[in-house]
């Protein structure tokens, strides 16, 4: 009844190609911002912005990023974590070394600095496929973990091996370091994580998305019709490399405000591979539901009980977690493969007829 | 000059000055070279018999382990307590059979690769719930293996070779022969082969899909547990084994992921590459090459070779 | 449509793709056996033969995709020993399969869209920000599809994603990508198979509207000979690998070595 496109019609193809063609899904989409860019902050308190909303920003940006290269266009990555630190560590040498930037123009930077690594390490791409391609990305994560831990210049050859970030400003505003704000932060993370979800779907609907999806579904078939293989996936590279470096450093320096040694290790890369599993391939939307799902379920695991009365170990939650994750993750490849994306898909076809069964 | 000087002849020199090191290191890496490889066949086992690539492998070892001291340490004895490790590792296969490959057949193979993960994961919570998360040591002594050292003079040096080392050589290989052996001369084992070409064709003959992978994930589970045993011994057991685990991936490059002698040359190879590689070459890089050293070598690899030293050239047909 | 970029003008009538000596083989497989044709502007070519002649790997070599050990090809007057698939898409040759090569995951209009990829310029930035130079480009070649989609004929089903689509709307929509291409030269894989009476007919229309009107050169594989007959200008006959005739329907049609191959007699 209330998700009808009954009377909406489109007269321009690009009305056609909008991004939220349904007027339903525009009022939606409008209510999401407001409450995420109000309520939120203003209602909100500290451990939900700092230990809930802030996390689930960057992990699903980072997310998107992984979607990018394997939901899209087909590469297997276990090399996340990897790229997401180059971008971390990238923003934090840039920023120690010319304080009087701007730090997000700083973060944004890294993201380029990102970027090129992952192009280096996606350059075996064009004679390795598929599964073997996994392994590549590998060897670039333990690679870039033993980097992080293993040279000095990169830590500012700090005694600890852990990097600490300073306190910087906008506008006056601290907006980095222990002076910053939770809600300060929140809403940064939350600019451009919108910023670049925006731009993600542009180049998802625009000719980009076209060629990374036909090199995903059939690469043979792609290149007769005259994409160039190695540039469209170096340029997926590129471009997942630039989101997870963009992540990576909001991590450190929005979320954390800091970062131990081996924060970004191969654990972290299957936690993203996750999100992305169970969130959806292939869907800019799915990786916010996967991020939401892995990263809010032990949150939930932990806080839950305790309110029932019946208290977990902090261990035991992690346990459960890994228990119920890997679960999940059985379940939904046999229910539904396509993930929560689909499911949320399925229920808005459901919603369009509803009452009616079909 | 001098860094091309420590790169290309400094570790040679060292080699040569003191030869009872390099074969100190040489067998070192073939020993740890014979464990990957055992990870490895475990892989193969189950790649070759459902075309499935099995994450979990790796928990799988640890698993095993764990269930073997933890029983142990609740006073079962040790031959027993392996026994029902063994019965256990049937029920694991029977359980995954059942509730994850069951659903899933037919599903391309990046799905079930997937949901391999969903085991590992859950493996490691059910395995840190009911042992708890503490490395623990090896019943080694207890299920009769040999502790100690043999010292043997060689190379103008000494050169000494852990007992263990020798046993798990010598397990290995006999593990391997019978292995090779059953997939190429039972019916079961062409049954196998069969299933690893295409699930479809061989239900329209009559193979049963479900026994025919109960009795490779039993299999694979077996060799987790030597494996498992094996490590242990040599140092101890904790998760930080699956992770090792991984390293199996580069051998499965190099050797080729249907082939089992492939999987003992790839180890090989990948074994003393690393151990040689971190030994004389890692003082240049800073320590700790190990952890990333046998992807290189293996992606260098894929490069020159994509379908790895055994694997079949993959030919596309449109 | 207009032609594509690269290579000479060539007259209607005249030669616009010759092969020369082609050999192919993999490992011991002796695929294609010292073959020569050519292909003139503007005309209907079957390449017809038994199964395992050679006909699909013939198509390949045109298209770059398996690179001859011997023999060259010249396309729009340019020689070269083996084609690279950018160059040939590139030169505009288009082409469909004999298994359907649909990309899965999209839609039917997405399909026929991916087949403007090389029409299509406007920049890395521009596509990021989706406004102005990008939107317009974008309308611009959406335009085109719809003209595509209108003459074959799939209105109804271009959101629909294709893995779910039959197999003869799905070869249907598989010609609507490759005529995106505006190609100089169609490859046709066997487009008539698996299909009954009625969609036959509707794909030899669909085949000789694109010849007439557009005036593209096919060179098509073909097993159900009253099509061949009905539909092509000349015909080349190959049999495990090797040429045994070429000509006009009529003159292929009444040799004795084609007879003998299709009815199996040793030769």
């Amino acid at each position: 009844m209330f998700y009808r496109e009954a009377g909406q019609f489109k007269t321009s193809y690009t009305a056609d190609m909008a991004v939220f063609p349904i007027l339903q899904d525009r009022i939606g989409i409008a209510v999401v911002l407001v409450i995420a860019a109000v309520i939120i902050p203003l209602f909100g308190n500290d451990f939900l912005l700092q230990a809930v909303m802030t996390p689930f920003l960057v992990f699903a940006l980072a997310s998107i990023g992984l979607n990018l290269l394997t939901g899209y266009t087909g590469l297997l990555s276990l090399g996340t974590a990897g790229f997401m630190g180059v971008g971390a560590y990238a923003c934090y040498k840039l920023t120690t070394a010319f304080p009087g930037v701007n730090v997000i123009i700083w973060i944004v930077a890294s993201g380029f600095v990102s970027a090129a690594v992952g192009v280096l390490f996606g350059l075996p791409s064009l004679r390795i496929k598929g599964f073997y391609l996994a392994v590549a990305t590998l060897a670039a994560q333990f690679f870039l973990s033993w980097c992080f831990i293993r040279v000095p210049w990169l830590f500012n050859y700090n005694v600890s091996g852990a990097i600490e970030v300073p306190t910087r400003t906008l506008f006056g505003v601290p907006v980095t370091g222990p002076n910053s704000l939770p809600v300060t932060r929140y809403l940064i993370v939350l600019a451009i994580v919108v910023v670049m979800t925006w731009l993600a779907s542009n180049l998802i609907r625009g000719r980009f998305g076209r060629m990374w999806m036909a090199v995903r579904d059939m690469d043979i078939a792609a290149e007769l019709i005259g994409i160039r293989l190695l540039h469209t996936k170096l340029l997926a590279f590129a471009v997942s490399s630039f989101y997870c470096g963009v992540a990576g450093a909001m991590m450190v320096f929005l979320w954390y405000g800091g970062a131990e040694a081996d924060v970004f290790n191969i654990n972290q890369s299957f936690t993203i591979l996750f999100m992305v599993i169970i969130g959806g391939l292939g869907s800019l939307i799915g990786s916010f539901f996967g991020a939401a799902l892995i990263y809010i379920l032990p949150i939930i695991l932990r806080i839950v009980p305790a309110e029932l009365g019946v208290p977990l170990h902090a261990a035991t939650v992690e346990h459960l977690t890994f228990i119920i994750v890997g679960a999940l993750i059985i379940g939904f490849l046999i229910i539904e493969p396509h993930g929560l994306a689909r499911l949320w898909q399925i229920g808005k076809q459901k919603l369009r007829v509803w009452p009616f069964p079909y | 000059m001098d860094l091309l000087y420590k790169v290309f002849i400094d570790p040679f020199l060292q080699m040569g000055g003191a030869p009872d090191l390099l074969v100190q290191t040489l067998w070192d890496g073939l020993v740890s070279g014979i464990l990957y490889s055992l990870i490895a066949l475990g892989f193969v086992l189950i790649f070759k018999a459902s075309g499935v690539f099995n994450f979990a492998q790796g928990i799988m070892v640890v698993f095993a382990a764990l269930t073997l001291v933890g029983l142990y340490e609740h006073g079962v004895p040790a031959y027993l307590a392996l026994a029902i490790t063994v019965v256990v590792m049937l029920g694991l296969a029977f359980s995954v059979e059942r509730l994850m490959l069951r659903p899933l057949v037919n599903q391309p193979d990046i799905i079930l690769f997937m949901a391999t993960f969903g085991l590992t994961y859950f493996l490691i919570g059910l395995g840190e719930l009911v042992f708890g998360g503490d490395p623990k040591v090896m019943i080694a002594s207890e299920l009769g293996l040999p502790k100690g050292a043999i010292e043997v003079k060689m190379a103008g040096g000494f050169v000494s070779l852990q007992k263990i080392d020798i046993a798990a050589t010598v397990i290995a290989s006999v593990m391997v022969a019978s292995l090779a052996v059953f997939f190429q001369k039972t019916r079961i084992g062409r049954a196998l082969r069969a299933v690893a070409d295409s699930h479809k064709a061989a239900l329209s003959v009559g193979i049963s899909l479900e026994q025919i992978w109960v009795i490779v994930w039993f299999a694979a589970g077996v060799v987790a547990l030597a494996t498992g045993i094996m490590w242990g011994a040599r140092s101890e057991v904790s998760f930080a084994l699956q992770i090792i685990a991984l390293k199996a991936l580069p051998v499965l490059i190099l050797g080729g992921f249907t082939s089992i002698p492939g999987a003992i040359v790839g180890g090989l190879i990948i074994g003393i590459g690393e151990k040689i590689g971190e030994f004389y070459w890692g003082p240049l890089l800073g320590s700790g090459i190990e952890s990333w050293l046998a992807y290189m070598i293996a992606l260098v690899f894929l490069l020159f070779r994509p379908q790895g030293l055994f694997g079949e050239k993959i030919i596309e047909r449109i | 449509m207009r032609a594509p970029s690269g290579g000479a003008e060539i007259a209607a009538g005249d030669v616009l793709l010759a092969v020369e000596n082609v050999s192919l083989a993999f490992g011991g497989v002796k695929a294609v056996s010292d073959v020569s044709f050519d292909i003139r502007k503007g005309e209907i070519r079957a390449i017809i033969g038994p199964n395992g002649a050679g006909k699909t790997s013939m198509l390949n070599i045109i298209n770059g995709f398996y690179h001859p050990q011997q023999g060259r090809i010249t396309f729009k007057g340019q020689t070269r020993a083996k084609m690279r698939p950018y160059e040939a898409a590139h030169g505009g040759i288009g082409r469909t399969f004999q298994n359907v090569a649909l990309f899965r995951g999209m839609t039917a209009l997405d399909n026929i869209m991916a087949g403007r990829t090389l029409k299509m310029h406007r920049s890395f930035f521009w596509q990021l920000l989706r406004f102005g130079p990008a939107v317009a480009e974008e309308v611009e070649h959406r335009r085109f599809v719809e003209e595509i989609i209108d003459f074959l004929k799939i209105q109804e089903i271009r959101r629909t994603p294709v893995g779910r689509l039959p197999y003869g709307l799905q070869k249907r929509v598989e010609l609507g990508r490759a005529l995106a291409m505006e190609p100089e030269l169609l490859l046709l894989d066997e487009p008539m198979a698996g299909m009954n009476i009625e969609e036959k007919e509707d794909m030899s229309r669909f085949i000789l509207d694109v010849n007439d009107h557009f005036g593209t050169t096919i060179a098509l594989i073909e097993h159900d000979m009253g099509v061949v007959m009905d539909l092509s200008d000349r015909v080349v006959v190959l049999d495990h690998g090797v040429k045994i005739a070429d000509g006009t329907p009529d003159q292929v049609m009444k040799d004795q070595a084609v007879i003998d191959a299709y009815l199996g007699v040793a030769h």
